[in-house]
């Protein structure tokens, strides 16, 4: 596997402090300043009330699994050899959806309604991924 | 569906354009596995197709909508066809969902005395380039719309459109209680009808649903024969005003609906508020077929864009012709094989005929309506066809089709 890099997100200004968060172990959600909507992905605008102001707040790092994938096949050499994985929607507590695996989990523990808890995964000095495991 | 009152409203914004255009000329390339054209060249030969079709040379085009899917721009065409006199040209940006849209741009040029002959082109060397199938370390298809999967969703493993949809698929079947078995109705049904059409890439490959059933898992639920196939080739269709399609080589085939919709959120699947409805067609039908007159149990024939099965189990509850969830049953009993009330795919689709961008079901519907394919699979009586698209996540396109 020398040589195939994992694709890992390239921060935008925009999406920096999500990011930056998960350095931290912390998993953040763009708040409506002047509503107090919740949104993701990141946005510059709420679509509510059309503020532009907005904050980054703290999510608790639960919620549900609202559906998933099971993928067979690779397709980026990175999964090659990690085929079958699991790809889900997470369903937050907040009422947005991030989209994750759940590694470590077996296969047959997966089913949409089971809880979930965010962890996270420091890939290298310059991204940490958030992550999801069954509670 | 829609409350009477928008029904009321859809008919009053778009009537006017009812019946205004039609499909003057359809054209294509053979669909192959393997091609030593380059893309351009597969569409400037379908284009030519297309116009000798309509019998009309190609200095009177003066609109150009080639897909955004091909790569091909304007430019391209207007200068190797060598056109004088460009009026109009779009380009849609909703993948798959683009090419009715496109036709919507079309007519909507012609009908307001901009343009008086439209050329649209699409498809893709999906065979012999860009295979989705080959596992790759380049990023999706470079459309602005992916960026943000790109951030937030590739790194997971996200990266294709079979993960994206097979999604969608699990929570259909964890709502409504729909099985592999009805997506693989659509797959087999789609598979007998380009058995019918020597046409199709899968001609003479037959497929029972146990077959369907056994083929691999690419991304559960969806399987290998959900998917729709990797193909070379490209396809055509010039679009005048009824008039002037009157006057031309083949019958006119007028386009009585047009509509185009989108999904809620236009993010990402996993983002949609109803991850089992295609919402872009929900919103279209009731203007399409308001602007038509007509409701569902008026369509004779449908070609409906499977991209992967589970699409067009889908759209049939987004456009109306059963209830949302209801899409499992619906198919089955042979309701949308030639001979049922609903024949569907006629020509095979994307799953068995090939991949065009959903260009080939426009040319198929045509065909159907002019009463021009093998006798084997020509729906009796064909007068009406719905056309559809779907791209992006959970965009849509619809159009209505009549015989003259």
């Amino acid at each position: 596997m020398a040589g195939i890099q994992r694709p890992l997100p390239q921060p935008t200004t925009r999406s920096a402090p999500f990011w930056d968060a998960a350095k931290r172990h912390q998993l953040v959600i763009q708040r409506c300043s002047a509503c107090g909507i919740f949104r993701h992905y990141p946005q510059p605008m709420c679509r509510a009330c059309h503020s532009l102001a907005h904050e980054w707040a703290r999510a608790s790092g639960r919620g549900e699994i609202y559906s998933y994938s099971v993928a067979h096949r690779a397709f980026h050499p990175w999964w090659k050899e990690r085929v079958p994985y699991v790809i889900a929607t997470i369903q937050l507590e907040e009422g947005v959806r991030i989209l994750c695996d759940l590694p470590g989990v077996p296969l047959a523990e997966v089913a949409i309604g089971r809880r979930v808890e965010v962890c996270f995964e420091d890939v290298d000095e310059r991204v940490t991924l958030p992550r999801f495991r069954l509670v | 569906m829609a409350s009477p009152a928008a029904d009321t409203n859809a008919r009053a914004l778009a009537s006017w354009l009812s019946g205004r255009c039609a499909i003057a000329g359809i054209g294509q390339t053979p669909y192959t596995r393997g091609t030593q054209r380059s893309t351009l060249e597969l569409h400037l030969e379908a284009a030519l197709a297309a116009l000798a079709d309509a019998g009309l040379e190609a200095d009177e085009i003066d609109a150009l909508m080639p897909n955004e899917m091909s790569g091909v721009i304007t430019e391209d065409l207007a200068l190797c066809l060598g056109l004088p006199e460009l009026r109009f040209s779009s380009t849609i940006r909703t993948g798959g969902a683009s090419f009715i849209s496109a036709i919507q741009s079309a007519c909507l040029a012609i009908a307001g005395g901009v343009a008086r002959c439209a050329l649209l082109t699409a498809g893709r060397r999906g065979y012999s380039a860009q295979r989705v199938s080959k596992t790759s370390e380049g990023s999706m298809l470079p459309m602005p719309i992916l960026a943000t999967m790109d951030e937030f969703e590739r790194p997971y493993g996200n990266s294709v459109a079979a993960q994206w949809f097979a999604q969608a698929a699990r929570r259909h079947m964890h709502e409504f209680g729909t099985t592999s078995e009805h997506f693989g109705q659509i797959a087999v049904a789609c598979r007998a009808h380009a058995n019918l059409n020597p046409r199709a890439v899968m001609h003479g490959k037959p497929m029972t649903l146990a077959d369907h059933q056994a083929s691999p898992l690419i991304a559960d639920p969806l399987r290998l024969l959900d998917c729709s196939l990797e193909t070379d080739g490209a396809a055509a269709v010039v679009i005048t005003s009824r008039e002037e399609a009157r006057n031309l080589r083949q019958r006119a085939i007028p386009i009585l609906g047009l509509a185009e919709g989108h999904g809620d959120p236009p993010t990402s699947i996993t983002q949609k508020h109803d991850m089992t409805e295609i919402e872009g067609l929900r919103r279209a039908a009731p203007q399409a077929f308001g602007m038509a007159g007509l409701v569902p149990d008026d369509i004779d024939c449908a070609q409906i864009y499977d991209g992967f099965s589970w699409i067009t189990l889908a759209s049939l509850e987004a456009l109306g012709f059963c209830k949302q969830g209801e899409g499992g049953p619906f198919v089955l009993g042979g309701r949308i094989q030639l001979g049922g009330a609903l024949p569907l795919n006629t020509a095979g689709g994307l799953l068995s005929e090939a991949h065009v961008s959903g260009a080939n079901h426009v040319l198929e519907a045509v065909r159907q309506l002019r009463r021009e394919v093998e006798p084997a699979r020509q729906v009796p009586n064909c007068e009406t066809a719905l056309v559809t698209c779907e791209g992006d996540f959970h965009e849509g396109s619809v159009m209505i089709l009549a015989r003259e």
